[in-house]
């Protein structure tokens, strides 16, 4: 469904974010993208999102090649990004004022009580906590019904909680509208508790250096001992990945992830 | 999506209730600010009236409070008063909205294309280090001596601050704001609309403060070089008669003049502002 077809992209200062990355997704796939800093993990979502163009290779949506924002991927970042002169209900519809205003509150009505902040529509962000704020955004993106979700790196920012509460959220989000994931993270165990497939990138150049089918079901448990054991066997192929890294840069994997 | 099975909000960190009040900070009755605000004029003007009234300091040059208030009230009911305000309005209105709206247009231009602002950004900073009064003569020779030379000076003061305000907004918009308008896939004019726009209103609204301000200045500036209405004329015309109580008359109204025209902007443009999350200073 999403075709990663041999991806590079060398920046203009001549760094090698990505190198002959390929990658097919599946429809309703969630693929967790892990890796140390510096190893391309965010220059891949841009590229997916369309935001930045790839310098060899393409990216393909059900055929149709990304060069800019397509219609049916939507993008988390790691900030919420809301429009702070925007309510949340304005921010929600954001991405769907082309629809007529019945319509289009419908919407807004959904998945704002979908990410249950109904209460919330006349807000202002200043007056969100964080983990709300980022609720919002993922109401937001979810609004004009995307059939790939973009999430980078999203719930780093927050406390484990929250992040615990907004993996809960995401999940359910899922499993209602069953649209593909791809989640780029810093964090393994969040990897392992909401992926099918875990992909390891390393850096310089930026590439794949494994995959992880991880064939656990769901609902999981955070501290049974699978998703332990598949916690461990990533973290290994990150310290492998970190390892080979020339002198001079960070040896040490925790620094890095 | 009709069956809605709702999730329910889970955020640990806060109670359902959220505690944030919509208000910032509890703002102070508006009669007290009022009076807090006016206490200190009205004593010195209370304290000079004693000191005039008995005969502690004389009010020759520095006329009392109660013979300023008489002028100003002759001038008003003979309804020369509203003649030269009308005159002065006029002037700093067409100079303030000429001034502005091309101010609007070159900042735009300048803030949204680099090649643009390298060919505008150091002519304008140049002529900007040019003092105001140094064109009037130039003015007056390109434009005659009546209204035009008088809005074209009143335009070049409003000019700079707004052009200035504008310009460093549009360059100092989030670029992973501008990210959001892009993922939605808003066109070149969507973005300028929805997100450029609102994101530098805050910053336009205080560059119009200033170019009005700036306005209520150069207006003085323009009337001092020949004008037979308005309130610079009257300062003019005091002291060639050496009637200081004018003088100070004029100078009243233009303080009015300028606090209400300020208060007005301030007023209309509050309305689009109630978003802000900016600092509260606490009583």
């Amino acid at each position: 469904m999403l075709n990663i077809q041999s991806v590079d992209k060398i920046y203009p200062n001549g760094v090698r974010a990505l190198d002959r990355v390929r990658l097919d997704i599946t429809q309703g796939e969630i693929v967790a993208v892990v890796g140390g800093s510096g190893c391309g993990k965010s220059t891949l979502l841009r590229l997916i999102a369309g935001l930045d163009p790839a310098t060899r290779g393409s990216v393909a949506l059900d055929g149709d090649t990304i060069l800019s924002p397509h219609p049916c991927v939507g993008m988390i970042f790691q900030e919420p990004r809301l429009l702070p002169w925007l309510t949340v209900a304005g921010n929600v519809a954001f991405g769907v004022s082309h629809l007529p205003r019945g319509k289009r509150d419908a919407i807004v009505g959904e998945v704002l009580l979908r990410v249950g902040l109904s209460d919330y529509a006349d807000r202002w962000p200043r007056e969100l906590s964080g983990g709300q704020a980022q609720r919002v955004a993922i109401a937001r993106s979810l609004a004009p019904r995307p059939k790939v979700l973009l999430l980078d790196e999203p719930f780093s920012a927050l406390d484990a909680f929250t992040r615990a509460s907004l993996h809960e959220h995401l999940l359910e989000l899922w499993r209602a509208l069953q649209p593909t994931l791809v989640l780029v993270t810093h964090d393994v165990e969040e990897a392992a508790y909401l992926a099918d497939r875990v992909v390891v990138m390393r850096p310089q150049p930026g590439r794949i250096s494994s995959v992880f089918e991880l064939g656990l079901k769901r609902p999981r448990d955070r501290y049974s001992a699978e998703l332990e054991a598949a916690k461990r066997r990533i973290l290994h192929a990150l310290d492998q990945s970190l390892r080979t890294r020339s002198a001079g840069d960070e040896l040490v994997p925790a620094a890095a992830i | 999506m009709s069956a809605m099975d709702a999730v329910q909000p889970r955020d640990a960190a806060q109670p359902a209730a959220s505690p944030i009040p919509s208000t910032p900070a509890a703002k102070p009755r508006l009669g007290t600010k009022f009076v807090l605000g006016i206490l200190l004029p009205v004593a010195l003007a209370l304290g000079w009236e004693i000191a005039v009234a008995t005969g502690f300091a004389q009010g020759r040059l520095m006329p009392p409070p109660s013979r300023l208030f008489k002028t100003l009230y002759d001038l008003a009911i003979t309804g020369e008063l509203w003649r030269h305000i009308g005159a002065t309005l006029a002037r700093v209105l067409a100079g303030f909205a000429l001034g502005t709206i091309a101010g609007t247009i070159v900042g735009a231009i300048a803030g949204a294309s680099r090649l643009a602002k390298d060919i505008v950004d150091p002519t304008l900073q140049g002529l900007r280090s040019v003092p105001s009064i140094a064109w009037v003569p130039l003015f007056i020779l390109w434009l005659g001596i009546f209204e035009e030379s008088k809005i074209a000076l009143i335009a070049v003061g409003c000019f700079f601050p707004v052009y200035l305000g504008v310009f460093g907004a549009i360059s100092s918009v989030d670029r992973k704001t501008v990210e959001v308008g892009r993922m939605f896939r808003l066109s070149q004019f969507q973005l300028v609309r929805r997100i450029l726009l609102p994101a530098i209103l805050p910053a336009y609204v205080l560059a119009l403060r200033q170019g009005l301000g700036l306005g209520w200045m150069f207006v003085v500036a323009a009337e001092f070089m020949g004008a037979s209405e308005g309130l610079g004329y009257l300062l003019v015309d005091g002291q060639q008669l050496g009637k200081p109580d004018q003088i100070l008359a004029a100078i009243l109204t233009f303080a009015i003049l300028g606090k209400i025209t300020d208060g007005l902007l301030a007023a209309a443009s509050a309305p689009f502002l109630t978003w802000q999350d900016a600092f509260a200073p606490k009583n």
